[in-house]
């Protein structure tokens, strides 16, 4: 078929990669592993609904590597999409679409994001040695 | 300049007929669910490894209960708006794009629903 050998339009693979792409489709990329992460929210407080014993399975999985490590993925994800969420409200109002400060409040994001991450897991284990 | 009409103007709608009402809704949400997640985050951080009692008192405090329905609501809101413009953009077939859109529909439903129903049970003992 000849229509099938006209020419594509540039894609994605021909670009150089940059920060403002990497960060978008992360944006997204975030957004939906939230999404799935809401799951394991609604188990954990339909379980403190059931019970002592449903509850404590729960923790005791969230407690364990796998499920420290998916609360790691889950929180970064989180103070990402949220930092970033804020970068696309900025720009919804119409402002920071200069090269430059796209750049800079994306640098500010990925700062800020790893920050909270850092800070929200040294207050919990604050919290846990506390009690 | 603008080429719309005024009354074109004054009624907001585009050629879907339903103007932003989408993407404001994303907006929107996004807005209520940076406060209400930053508290939600810094109770989880400040009661790590709480136990079961400790859990339950904390849910059923007033403003917790209300606290978390509010948040409850704008996330599942906020995650199904997303989900679906995700599922506009990548899935081209029209019958998998509406089925898909409408698991994604249904299940936030549920997800909500289940997450309301607990707080509540729990909240009113």
């Amino acid at each position: 078929m000849a229509s099938n050998n006209r020419p594509l339009s540039p894609h994605i693979q021909i670009y150089k990669p940059q920060l403002t792409t990497f960060m978008s489709i992360t944006h997204r990329a975030t957004g939906i592993v939230l999404a799935v992460g809401t799951v394991m929210l609604v188990c954990w407080l339909i379980a403190a609904a059931t019970g002592e014993n449903a509850f404590n399975n729960v923790q005791t999985f969230l407690g364990s590597i796998i499920g420290k490590l998916l609360l790691l993925g889950w929180s970064y994800a989180l103070f990402y999409h949220m930092c970033n969420g804020l970068r696309h409200l900025f720009w919804d109002a119409g402002r920071g679409f200069e090269i430059e400060t796209a750049y800079t409040t994306g640098r500010l994001v990925i700062g800020v994001s790893i920050l909270l991450t850092i800070g929200a897991w040294l207050w919990g284990y604050n919290a846990m040695a506390a009690i | 300049m603008s080429l719309r009409s005024p009354l074109g103007k004054v009624r907001g709608l585009g050629s879907a007929k339903e103007g932003v009402a989408h993407w404001w809704a994303q907006r929107m949400t996004a807005v209520a669910l940076v406060p209400l997640l930053i508290w939600f985050v810094a109770s989880i951080c400040a009661m790590a490894d709480a136990e079961y009692n400790a859990v339950r008192d904390w849910i059923a405090t007033p403003m917790v209960s209300i606290m978390l329905v509010l948040m409850t609501v704008a996330v599942f809101h906020h995650a199904q708006l997303g989900l679906q413009v995700v599922l506009e953009d990548y899935v081209h077939t029209e019958w998998r794009k509406i089925a898909s859109i409408a698991i994604v529909k249904f299940t936030a439903i549920g997800l909500a629903v289940a997450t309301i129903f607990s707080i509540v049970k729990i909240a009113l003992g």
